[in-house]
């Protein structure tokens, strides 16, 4: 960045800065990538890093140029840490400390490809590049497309890939009215889970009175098991940032929030970083790119409240209060942050916005399915063989993205169902695998879009216990102002505990039908209004698991303790005796080397001999 | 100048900043002590009662002092489903350990937290900020034990590499 020594005065002054930029690039110049998103750092790839970075400087060679790169997350965290290498976009997952040598010499300095490194896919076939890798392969990356590729710390790699250019075009060549115009005509929904249509939203912003008006992320990505805001924050920052300064253009904003979750430290310093960046060269602040336009960005971090994500508690934590949300009689955009209009929109929709302006609305609306247009990022996880963040077209079917993304279940296992939409969302069953993935249709099959989170579950999973898991997050994640949220879901848990323990009695399930139903009807925002999705839902589809638990005390997935017996197979049993030894209430008995017995009265169904078995002697029944 | 007074500083004297300048506290102390509250409630001229309210509200906060060890256990859906509920049973058993409370030794300070967004490494927990993947009862239990005995903790991609060869032997 020393390079820069004036703020850009013009769009003019940013194309030939990028000119500049790209001038200096060495077209020949050889480069490592390697990830150091959250789940690689996890798996060691700092270390990887830096023993790339080493060696490129430790070089000494006039003739060959190494950059070594650290970037954002590629989306395929099972198979981290990841390392790409230019040119041939040769892609080693899986890269242990070890490895470097080899790729250093073979590929980076030889040109030749690692073949035992590569992807190997089931059959033994090997990847060279991601998109000869299933799970690339059939994703249609916009929104993550720069994430694994551009250095997220460094504001020169976004311009060299045309970041900014939008904002060019915008402060040079469009009024307001017309970019709201163009957002409205590509057909962008909000990506956190509402799916309100974006443009509308702006062009109410935009006519709202009041000043100074508010400029909003929302990267409160509070859904558990879902991390594509958390991604993208930390692998593009610059480009949610860009959608947020051109939000702002449309409707006279100079002030921006960015509210991230606590538990996203890596996303709070790369935002941070690109929001210094950005200042520096003039993209924020004052008169940008000589427009007289003012706007500047600020980031909150959360303090630990799922509600948070709800735009009136969002707005009331960003004031400084506790997160109750308020009944929205009046809307945000006309009365939110400090009464003054507010345009809140999640990190994933403003990430969007660059390249709508840039590639244009009808190009976006070619995109997807009649009423969801463009792409929408998943987080495919649980028990799926690929798991990692997706990105596809909007109505590609459910099937599509679990069998040929995913990979289809581990270890060969049946699939039960997905759920999508996180606590305010349900599970969809098998029969549904061929309904396409829109706002709409999911909303009429019993769940929703939610923000993206998409969590595969085998035949191992009981279904009334998953709908107790979200409600006993939900209950206590309610902020208690509405006593249908506060008291419903207290109930319905209540309910649901005791039907997984096998107390459950007949007129239960109508029971919690019935008080979803309230909920749904008399909650106040829509944590409470939905609260009740993963119970409505699961019934609807799974209703028999619900009366094998309450009618004949069963649990057909066997996972509620007590609702199915621990048995040694007397077949595989090796009499080793480790169950025996583990067992805390002494409850096995045998001679060595020969079958062991659990004795039925005393055990207490913890499981432990079913962990520690090492010949999976010990079976459910 | 005190701690309360830099920060306040920091932001101002922007009341509506109040949850930005509990964190820089709580990060300043590792809890929010009673009598920087107090003190930021009458600089701020906010009842303290509010700024309680806060400190109760957000998960994040603390009023007590933490342990010499952060453990965030995510109870996300995926790690939920691949059996944290049963990591999280284990480890309060064993450390004595009640969610948001410290133990009694003062080691570890327990935060059972929602979700850290990093499903592909299911069950995932996170001491002292380093993630740890692949987590199981013994491998959990194991990590505590050796941090609680001063042990440096085992490398994060060696938890998740038992663990394959655990199951890889009983698939044998």
């Amino acid at each position: 960045m020393s390079t820069v020594v004036t703020r850009l005065q013009s769009p003019e002054d940013l194309r030939q800065f990028c000119e500049q930029v790209l001038a200096r690039r060495d077209p020949a110049a050889r480069s490592v990538r390697v990830c150091l998103g959250t789940g690689c750092t996890a798996k060691g790839s700092p270390k990887i890093f830096e023993r790339f970075r080493q060696a490129a400087a430790e070089l000494g060679r006039e003739d060959i140029v190494v950059q070594t790169k650290c970037t954002g997350c590629h989306g395929f965290c099972e198979r981290g840490p990841i390392v790409v290498v230019d040119p041939g976009n040769v892609f080693y997952p899986g890269v242990k400390d070890e490895d470097v040598p080899e790729i250093w010499r073979e590929t980076v300095l030889g040109g030749r490809v690692v073949e035992r490194l590569l992807y190997h896919d089931e059959t033994g076939a090997a990847a060279r590049t991601p998109d000869e890798i299933p799970f690339y392969h059939a994703q249609h990356r916009i929104v993550l497309a720069l994430n694994g590729v551009i250095d997220p710390t460094n504001i020169e790699d976004y311009l060299a890939a045309g970041g900014y250019a939008a904002l060019a075009k915008v402060l040079s060549s469009m009024t307001p009215d017309e970019v709201i115009e163009e957002v409205a005509r590509s057909g962008l929904r909000g990506r956190g889970g509402g799916g309100f249509p974006t443009g509308r939203k702006w062009r109410s912003a935009r006519r709202a009175s009041g000043e100074p008006k508010y400029t909003i992320a929302n990267g409160d990505e509070g859904d558990p098991g879902a991390f594509m805001d958390r991604s993208l924050m930390e692998g593009a920052p610059h480009a949610v940032i860009e959608g947020m300064i051109i939000g702002a253009y449309t409707i006279g904003s100079s002030q921006g929030y960015i509210y991230v979750r606590n538990e996203y430290p890596l996303a709070v310093k790369h935002l941070g970083i690109a929001i210094q960046q950005a200042r520096e060269i003039g993209l924020l602040g004052d008169d940008i790119l000589g427009s007289g336009f003012r706007f500047d960005v600020r980031i909150n971090r959360g303090a630990g409240a799922f509600v948070c994500g709800e735009s009136t508690a969002l707005m009331a934590s960003l004031e400084g209060r506790v997160g109750e949300p308020r009944a929205k009689y009046i809307h945000t955009v006309e009365s939110g942050l400090g009464g003054k209009p507010s345009l809140l929109n999640n990190v994933e929709t403003w990430a969007n916005v660059p390249q709508i302006i840039l590639r244009g609305a009808s190009w976006f609306a070619s995109l997807g399915t009649e009423k969801s247009k463009g792409t929408k990022v998943f987080s495919l996880v649980g028990k799926v063989k690929n798991t990692g963040l997706v990105e596809v077209p909007m109505g590609m079917t459910l099937r599509q993205i679990v069998y040929q993304i995913g990979g289809g279940i581990r270890d060969g296992k049946p699939f039960k169902a997905v759920q999508t939409g996180g606590p305010s969302g349900g599970c969809i069953p098998a029969q549904c695998l061929d309904e396409p993935v829109d706002f709409d249709r999911l909303t009429e099959l019993g769940s929703m879009m939610g923000s993206g989170g998409m969590i595969v579950m085998d035949d191992e999973t009981c279904m009334p216990s998953v709908a107790k898991y979200f409600l006993q997050f939900l209950k206590e994640e309610s902020c208690g102002k509405c006593t249908p949220c506060r008291e419903g879901i207290a109930q319905m848990l209540d309910i649901l505990t005791r039907i997984t323990r096998g107390e459950g009695r007949p007129g239960d399930v109508e029971t919690l039908s019935g008080l979803g139903q309230l909920l749904e009807d008399t909650a106040l925002c829509a944590l409470g209004k939905t609260a009740a999705y993963p119970v409505l839902s699961t019934v609807r589809y799974f209703r028999g698991e619900y009366e094998e638990h309450i009618d004949r005390k069963r649990c057909p997935a066997k996972v509620c303790p007590g609702l199915f017996r621990y048995v040694i197979d007397k077949e595989t049993c090796r009499g080793c005796g480790l169950c025996a030894k583990k067992c805390p209430v002494e409850g096995i008995t045998g001679e060595r080397k020969q079958p062991h017995v659990i004795d039925q009265v005393k055990c207490i169904n913890c499981g432990t001999c079913f962990e520690v078995c090492p010949f999976s002697g010990v079976v459910k029944i | 100048m005190s701690t309360v007074s830099g920060i306040i500083e920091r932001y101002a004297a922007d009341p509506g900043m109040l949850i930005p300048m509990m964190q820089d506290l709580q990060a300043e102390h590792g809890y929010l002590p009673q009598t920087e509250l107090k003190e930021l409630a009458s600089r701020l001229c906010v009842p303290l009662a509010r700024i309680y309210g806060v400190a109760t509200f957000y998960a994040s906060f603390r009023l007590v002092p933490k342990g010499d060890h952060t453990v965030q256990l995510c109870l996300g859906t995926v790690c939920f489903l691949k059996g944290a509920g049963k990591i999280s049973e284990a480890l309060q058993r064993e450390f004595q350990l009640v969610p948001g409370g410290t133990s009694p030794d003062g080691k570890f300070t327990f935060s059972p937290v929602n979700c850290v967004g990093a499903c592909a490494l299911a069950p995932v927990m996170v001491v002292d900020g380093q993630y740890y993947g692949g987590m199981a009862v013994d491998s959990a239990l194991e990590l505590l034990g050796k941090i609680a005995a001063g042990d440096k903790p085992a490398e994060p991609v060696k938890a998740r590499e038992r663990k394959r060869a655990v199951r890889g032997r009983k698939r044998a």
